[in-house]
């Protein structure tokens, strides 16, 4: 017989998930965690991972286009079934490392799909596997169910098959659409617009609002579209799709500043957000806050039904991986009795992976002004870093908005090579609260792309070097 | 080395003071904010709050020692790493340790009888401040130990004006962060270990409390720094539910986000109802207003209960029962006794209970359990003609309801004027558990009850 009481049970092994479940056993708590497909959840099967790999092999591809550039020749030709199969085994592979983290840290693995049931301590976990259902009890649950892309059924945006993809279905083509319809221009949309754009699809990209990337700065959201643009991707902003017909072809009906276009496409990705999986579980039941398919939940991740909690994708944006594992960090910390500081949102930082790289963290220069702060603004563009130009990358900028009054790094905005690398010098800035006096400081390496980092930060002070 | 604690200065003007009781004992592990003893002054009685940690190794002064120099050392201290042996031959002060009987007769020539040795000119300094009470380092020792703070967050308390040694850090080993300065409140913090003090001392009984704000034992230069002249007034030392009251409804004031909401009621039915009820209640019993107003209340919060909760860092805790508190004005404050269970109960068991509840209160009888908890809240000025007051909410009670005179008003009932018996109420609710739907709500029902009080009767 197994054994089917633990101190803490999670539900699900994504990025939330799992990371919750190491630190719970490090913190001594017997726990146990639930996963109804691969170990991993979305980010290592579905998502962040594979369409980096996907992206890696796309900028290798670009590089040797361009390999006369840098005095190489190179005959560039790609073979798509083998780059999906690399993506797939780097997923495999990481997927094979969460089941040896599992293994060391003496934590349970419970294949099945959970639901929940009014208990005494925590909710009663019940796992449906091929095996059947069997119960399992925990003094405190957490739920780590993540989400999945939005559809819109009503007027044909689904998953059929072959035309209309969602992330999942686009990081596994089976062909290199020759006209492609990406739905949405956020963090996921413009990277499948990167990716195909880049082995020569024809990309338009269609966004609701009246800039690409609208989490990020506006002006930011300006120079990437004009990058993709020079590339040759197409943009429809203020525009909605009103529906698709699929035959041939997809045939689809796009509402732009009020009038109908009718364009027809080899291929649509649907990237329009998501839902929260929170469905079959019980949660209504138990009187979970479930709104528009997202739990609500306190500052530490509890949702108010006693001995449960949720993180991640399945509660309160932003639904990204790393937000996921810190806020399950916190939430098993605070039930052993530590005091975590909950997580400050202005603190996550964002990454898009496109080309070029979008990165962020904190306050937008409008989120600054509508939140009345007194702002200094420091800007440093690519052209001025020696080590951009040799790496023929002169394009881009960092952008970084003080507190005039106190001189706190209100937010700090990247776009170019290797910005979502570079962003986490901000982050630490952040969390250790630094001023611009701190930053003006410390000393950046050269030659580097982080120095512009520094000449941002002396641009917001009228004190920049090398422009 | 030991570190001696010496005689607090509790106000600017205290020179001496009768150490009324040690709270701890030799041997005992004392950490930063402990209660060490009791000093009475000729103002009040105050407890020494150790600022050090350490093993209490000896007490110099022994309890009931009346009148001790400010700044004579009355005990010392072991860090956790010194042996026991660094005391041998330890001599307080230089000069010899003073027992209990050698005190009374210390005034002599107005020399301390312990400053005889080599910290006399220590002893000439300024007595220490009311915020620094407690524990001193004996000379020599290094009182540079590093704040904590993040850049921020220092810049922030320098533009503010606040000292960072009197911000408690809650980062990673203590350091002050942002949240720590943008959350601190100067009037909290003057006596740095009274937060830790709170917590024991209202489990044991909320009536001993500790201290409320910067006041503590220096009233004369509060006033003073109003503009008020020393001497002209009298300063009544503030005895244990004074500070409970100030504390409580400061904090109330500072963290609960109340609002408030006005009804009028119609009570002459209710009037009539209790004249029939007394003419046939049994000897002894005798219903009053109040009586119907706490079965009236208890009964809406029985059918509305969303109303009867409170805030909790973890979630809204939604009441079983409905436990009234009723504010009973006594000599030198109030207190609010509690009728548990109250929508449980008949018209004369609230009667009686009250009675006996209010009686003992006034002559400060109550144990700890009879007004503790509870909650909801009634309060009601009627008696003294207030037409209508609102009042400040008594955590953990999630709403306080203000309870005016009933009196003859004109009303218009049918498009003609009336005359009716109005009471005007004023609900205040804490917006964190109670909204104000929910309570105009829970108003309405308590309208129901009163203005038909026969429904009160099933």
């Amino acid at each position: 017989m197994a054994d089917t009481s633990f101190d803490v049970i999670v539900i699900g092994s994504g990025p939330g998930g799992y990371v919750t479940a190491i630190r719970a056993s490090q913190l001594g708590f017997k726990t146990a965690i639930v996963e109804k497909e691969d170990l991993g959840g979305v980010c290592l099967n579905w998502g962040c991972i594979p369409t980096k790999a996907l992206l890696r092999s796309a900028e290798v591809y670009h590089n040797m286009q361009h390999a006369k550039n840098y005095g190489l020749t190179a005959e560039a030709g790609y073979d798509l079934p083998a780059i999906v199969k690399r993506s797939r085994n780097i997923a495999g592979q990481l997927s094979g490392g969460i089941k040896f983290l599992m293994k060391k840290n003496k934590i349970t693995v419970i294949p099945g799909f959970a639901r929940l049931e009014k208990g005494t301590d925590a909710p009663k976990v019940l796992v449906k596997s091929s095996k059947g259902e069997e119960g399992y009890t925990a003094k405190h649950v957490i739920l780590a169910s993540g989400a999945r892309a939005r559809t819109v059924p009503q007027i044909g945006l689904v998953p059929d098959g072959k035309f209309i993809w969602t992330a999942r279905e686009a990081m596994t083509p089976d062909t290199m659409p020759k006209k492609l319809l990406v739905i949405g221009s956020g963090a996921i949309g413009m990277e499948f617009a990167s990716f195909f754009n880049a082995f020569g699809s024809d990309v338009t990209v269609v966004e609701m609002v009246d800039r690409i990337l609208p989490a990020e700065d506006a002006e930011i959201s300006g120079m990437a579209q004009k990058a993709f643009e020079k590339r040759g991707v197409k943009f429809k902003l203020g525009a909605q799709v009103k529906s698709v017909e699929t035959g041939n072809d997809v045939k689809a009906t796009i509402s732009v500043g009020g009038k109908d276009e009718v364009h027809n496409f080899d291929r649509v990705v649907l990237a329009i957000g998501i839902v929260g999986n929170t469905e079959n579980m019980g949660l209504e039941d138990l009187g979970v806050k479930i709104d528009r398919s997202h739990i609500t939940v306190d500052e530490y991740s509890f949702t108010g039904v006693k001995g449960l909690y949720a993180i991640g994708d399945v509660t309160m944006p932003p639904w990204l991986a790393h937000k996921a594992s810190h806020e399950g960090i916190i939430c098993i910390e605070k039930i052993a009795g530590m005091h975590p500081h909950p997580l400050d949102a202005n603190s996550i930082p964002g990454c898009t992976y496109c080309h070029p790289q979008i990165a962020s963290v904190g306050h937008t220069e409008q989120q600054a002004k509508d939140a009345g702060y007194d702002i200094k603004v420091g800007r440093f563009p690519f052209i001025g870093n020696g080590k951009a130009i040799a790496l023929g990358e002169p394009e881009g900028l960092i952008k970084t908005i003080f507190d005039a009054k106190t001189g706190e790094l209100l937010g700090a905005h990247m776009i170019g090579a290797e910005v979502t690398e570079l962003i986490q010098g901000y982050v630490i800035g952040r969390q250790l609260e630094t001023t611009e006096e701190d930053l003006m400081h410390t000393v950046f390496p050269h030659p580097t792309l982080s120095e512009m980092m520094h000449e941002s930060v002396l641009d917001a002070y009228d004190r920049m070097v090398h422009m | 080395m030991p570190i001696e604690i010496l005689m607090p200065a509790l106000s600017p003007t205290m020179e001496e003071g009768n150490l009324t009781k040690w709270l701890v004992k030799e041997g005992d592990t004392v950490s930063s904010g402990d209660l060490l003893a009791e000093i009475e002054t000729d103002k009040a009685t105050m407890e020494v709050e150790a600022v050090e940690e350490g093993v209490l190794a000896k007490i110099l002064v022994a309890e009931g020692t009346a009148e001790v120099k400010v700044n004579t050392p009355i005990a010392v201290l072991l860090e956790d790493d010194e042996d026991a042996s660094v005391m041998d031959g330890y001599v307080a002060g230089g000069g010899s340790a003073p027992k209990a009987s050698d005190a009374p007769s210390a005034p002599q020539g107005g020399t301390s009888p312990t400053s005889g040795g080599g910290q006399e000119s220590d002893n000439s300094g300024p007595p220490p401040s009311s915020g620094e009470v407690g524990a001193k380092h004996s000379e020599g020792a290094d009182p540079s130990s590093r704040i904590k703070a993040s850049p921020l967050a220092k810049r922030l308390a320098k533009d503010a004006g606040i000292d960072l040694a009197s911000v408690k850090g809650t980062g990673p080993n203590g350091r002050i962060l942002k949240a720590d300065i943008e959350s601190f409140d100067a009037s909290k913090a003057a006596p740095k270990a009274a937060a830790k003090s709170e917590a024991p001392a209202a489990k044991a009984d909320p009536n001993a409390g500790t201290d409320v704000g910067p006041s503590r034992g220096d009233g004369a230069s509060y006033l003073e720094k109003l503009g008020v002249t020393p001497g002209s007034y009298d300063l009544v030392p503030l005895d244990g539910m004074r500070r409970v009251i100030a504390k409580r409804l400061v904090s109330s004031n500072q963290d609960v986000p109340d609002f408030p909401l006005v009804i009028d009621c119609e009570i002459d039915e209710l009037l009539a109802m209790r004249k029939q009820l007394n003419a046939q209640a049994p000897e002894g019993v005798k219903v009053s207003v109040n009586d119907m107003l706490i079965r009236a209340s208890a009964l809406a919060l029985k059918h509305f209960p969303d109303a009867n909760a409170s805030y909790t860092p973890d979630g809204i805790a939604y009441h079983k029962h409905a436990d009234v508190a009723v504010a009973v004005a006594i000599d030198g404050g109030l207190i609010t006794p509690i009728v548990r269970e109250a929508e449980n109960k008949g018209l004369s068991t609230i009667s009686t209970e009250m009675k006996d509840l209010a009686g003992r209160a006034r002559e400060k009888k109550l144990k700890p359990q009879e007004y503790q908890g509870g909650t909801f809240s009634i309060s009601n000025l009627g008696m003294f003609g207030i037409k209508e007051f609102g009042s400040i909410i008594n955590e953990p009670h999630g709403m306080i309801l203000s309870v005016g005179a009933g009196a003859p008003r004109p009303v218009v009932k049918d498009g003609a004027l009336a005359v009716a018996t109005v009471m005007t109420v004023t609900l205040t609710c804490d917006h964190r558990v109670v909204d104000g739907a929910i309570g105009a709500q829970w108003l309405q029902v308590f309208k129901r009850f009163v203005e038909q009080p026969i429904t009160m009767m099933l």
